[in-house]
């Protein structure tokens, strides 16, 4: 391997793994904050990937269908947490599975009853449809640097509003004790609301600025929830750092294992965690 | 007490006799659900009995399935003898192997990573060139049982092979029942209820946790290698965690921690499937509606629900006690 294919797979990988990070951080902070397994985190990432496809096609813009993507979104968390999470803060974790398993069903099920079975592709915004040239042969996308570079933004503006603002004083008050939150007189359900409506627009987002790579297909947020659920795993719950430590290091793994040994490709960040998991059991890092 | 024994006689000796009263249609789909029932039973034992939730059991059965598929011959029929205990037996070393990182996790962790091995699992098959591939094996020939030369079971023939894994059924019921009633299935409840409690007296819970996942993963190979028998074809998809979500879900729907209740539970979920599958291609949207309806508005009681299917569909008397 030359330098400037290792160059183009490491940008493959950071780019993969920032895009994980996207989804990885609702799905932690959910689990962290609100104490919830979410199976259905992956849905979200599905609807952003499809809102981008369907809205893109009608307005003719991707980035009108990301800003409306984004509203809707929201508008969805919120419905989700009022309606159905709510009532799982106090209940077991097998009924919580459950709950999110069915929901599972019923969103992959709606969305091939709306658009269909068939895979669809996602154009590029023309501005940012052209490569940057490495060697007389290789050259990079520039959309895919723009992805990057979009995460990097959104992170480092997710540790600002945990660590910086009041409302992220709230999420961490939260976080630690529940009750003594609602105690001192804060909005403990306003804050759940929010966290999770977060989360939801986070995937989603991810999930639409990821449509043009990936391509728009049925299951694609099943293989994106598993993949998160070992970024977790591998971080520690809870922890947003974590999360960012781990999905770095899984998109760097699962790019490299492709090209290195593609026999094993899948097995690769499992094998990965496996081993983390031996070495600390509670994984890298703990709580926000 | 002698009332349930009463109606579990019924129950066993209706399904005893029902080859001889259903159409083929009807006992090929009994032998589907009573496979099905053995792969909750082993659930169970996880889930109901040691209060490990895994998210990942469809793996050890999908890896039951594919020790006939793989091992099957392309032009003479494989031994039952040898592979069935093989099946077994490879499903429990995986596993075992995949207990020693899981079984110290506990809760949240303990569901994601158990699902994140499964897809391992997947992956080995439908990836690499051991698996064949995300197309399956389909396999020429069903399992021969000879003793001595003769066939004593002819898995080609429906009934045959109804009653051989309604004797399994039986069997492995039987088993986990004595199992449970044993000093160390005592302690796996122990475990459930109170695991600090077990670990101050001095129960190695880490191994009753492994030899627990061990031994449902073993029986979930058992099941997985009768529905490869059965249908004659093994694919990826048989370790998809769809499948594990289902079997939890038969769990729920029986009740969970009684063994009546995941046989309850693999009928009713059937049930249901075929019930949805008939009013629309799009069943899921139904199967997954009820689930969160069922979650949503039956809180914590579940089991009340169970209560009340165990009456209408095994014919156990009300509860008139209180």
């Amino acid at each position: 391997m030359d330098i400037y294919s290792f160059l183009i797979q490491l940008l493959n990988g950071l780019q993969y793994g920032l895009l994980l990070f996207l989804v990885a951080s609702g799905l932690t902070l959910i689990f962290g904050i609100m104490g919830i397994i979410n199976l259905a985190h992956g849905s979200f990432y599905m609807i952003g990937a499809y809102m981008a496809f369907t809205l893109s096609s009608l307005t003719g813009s991707l980035f009108v269908a990301v800003v409306l993507g984004i509203v809707l979104s929201v508008v969805l968390g919120i419905f989700l947490e009022w309606a159905l999470f709510s009532h799982l803060y106090h209940r077991d974790h097998l009924e919580q599975v459950l709950l999110t398993y069915g929901l599972i069903l019923v969103f992959e099920e709606l969305r091939s009853l709306i658009v269909g079975n068939d895979v669809h592709g996602v154009n590029v915004p023309a501005i940012l449809n052209w490569s940057l040239p490495l060697t007389d042969t290789l050259s990079y996308p520039v959309y895919r640097l723009f992805i990057s570079a979009v995460c990097i933004v959104l992170a480092v503006l997710l540790y600002l509003l945990i660590k910086r603002t009041r409302l992220g004083m709230m999420i961490r008050a939260g976080a630690s004790n529940r009750e003594m939150v609602q105690a001192l007189g804060l909005n403990i359900n306003l804050v759940y609301r929010l966290v999770f409506a977060l989360g939801v627009a986070l995937a989603a987002f991810a999930g639409m600025i990821a449509a043009p790579v990936s391509s728009v297909y049925p299951g694609m947020g099943t293989g994106v929830l598993i993949i998160c659920f070992v970024v977790v795993v591998i971080g520690g719950i809870g922890s947003i750092w974590g999360a960012l430590v781990a999905a770095l290091l899984i998109g760097l793994a699962d790019t490299f294992g492709k090209v290195l040994l593609p026999e094993a490709a899948g097995v690769v960040v499992y094998l990965l965690m496996a081993a983390i998991l031996l070495w600390r059991p509670e994984g890298l890092f703990r709580r926000v | 007490m002698t009332r349930n024994r009463t109606a579990l006689a019924v129950v066993v000796a209706m399904l005893a006799l029902f080859p001889f009263a259903g159409a083929t249609f009807y006992t090929e789909l009994v032998t589907k659900v009573m496979i099905l029932a053995i792969f909750a039973l082993s659930l169970d034992l996880l889930v109901g009995y040691t209060g490990l939730v895994s998210f990942g059991h469809a793996a050890y059965f999908g890896i039951g399935a594919y020790v006939l598929g793989l091992m099957a011959p392309k032009y003479e029929a494989a031994s039952l003898w040898l592979t069935l205990p093989l099946a077994v037996v490879a499903a429990g070393v995986a596993a075992l192997a995949v207990g020693v990182f899981v079984v110290r996790a506990k809760g949240i962790y303990f569901i994601m990573v158990t699902l994140a091995f499964a897809q391992m699992f997947y992956f080995v098959f439908h990836d690499t060139a051991f698996g064949r591939g995300s197309d399956g094996v389909s396999m020429n020939f069903k399992p021969a049982a000879e003793i001595a030369g003769t066939a004593i079971f002819d898995f080609a023939n429906v009934t045959h092979t109804y009653y051989f894994v309604f004797a399994l059924l039986v069997l492995v019921f039987v088993f986990l029942r004595l199992l449970l009633r044993s000093a160390f299935g005592r302690a796996l409840q122990g475990i459930r209820s109170n695991e600090h409690r077990m670990r101050s007296l001095g129960f190695p819970v880490y191994f009753y946790k492994l030899a627990s996942f061990t031994l449902a993963g073993a029986l979930a190979g058992l099941a997985g290698y009768l529905s490869a028998m059965q249908f004659g074809y093994v694919s990826p998809e048989l370790l998809s965690w769809h499948q594990s979500g289902n079997v939890l879900l038969m769990l729920i729907l029986g009740g969970l921690g009684s063994l009546y209740g995941a046989v309850v539970g693999a009928f009713a979920f059937v049930a249901l499937q075929e019930i949805f599958q008939s009013l629309t291609k799009h069943w899921q949207l139904l199967l997954g509606g009820t689930i969160v309806l069922l979650v949503i508005f039956l809180p914590g009681g579940l089991s009340s629900v169970a209560g009340r299917f165990r009456r209408s569909v095994v014919g156990e008397p009300e509860d008139d006690r209180g």
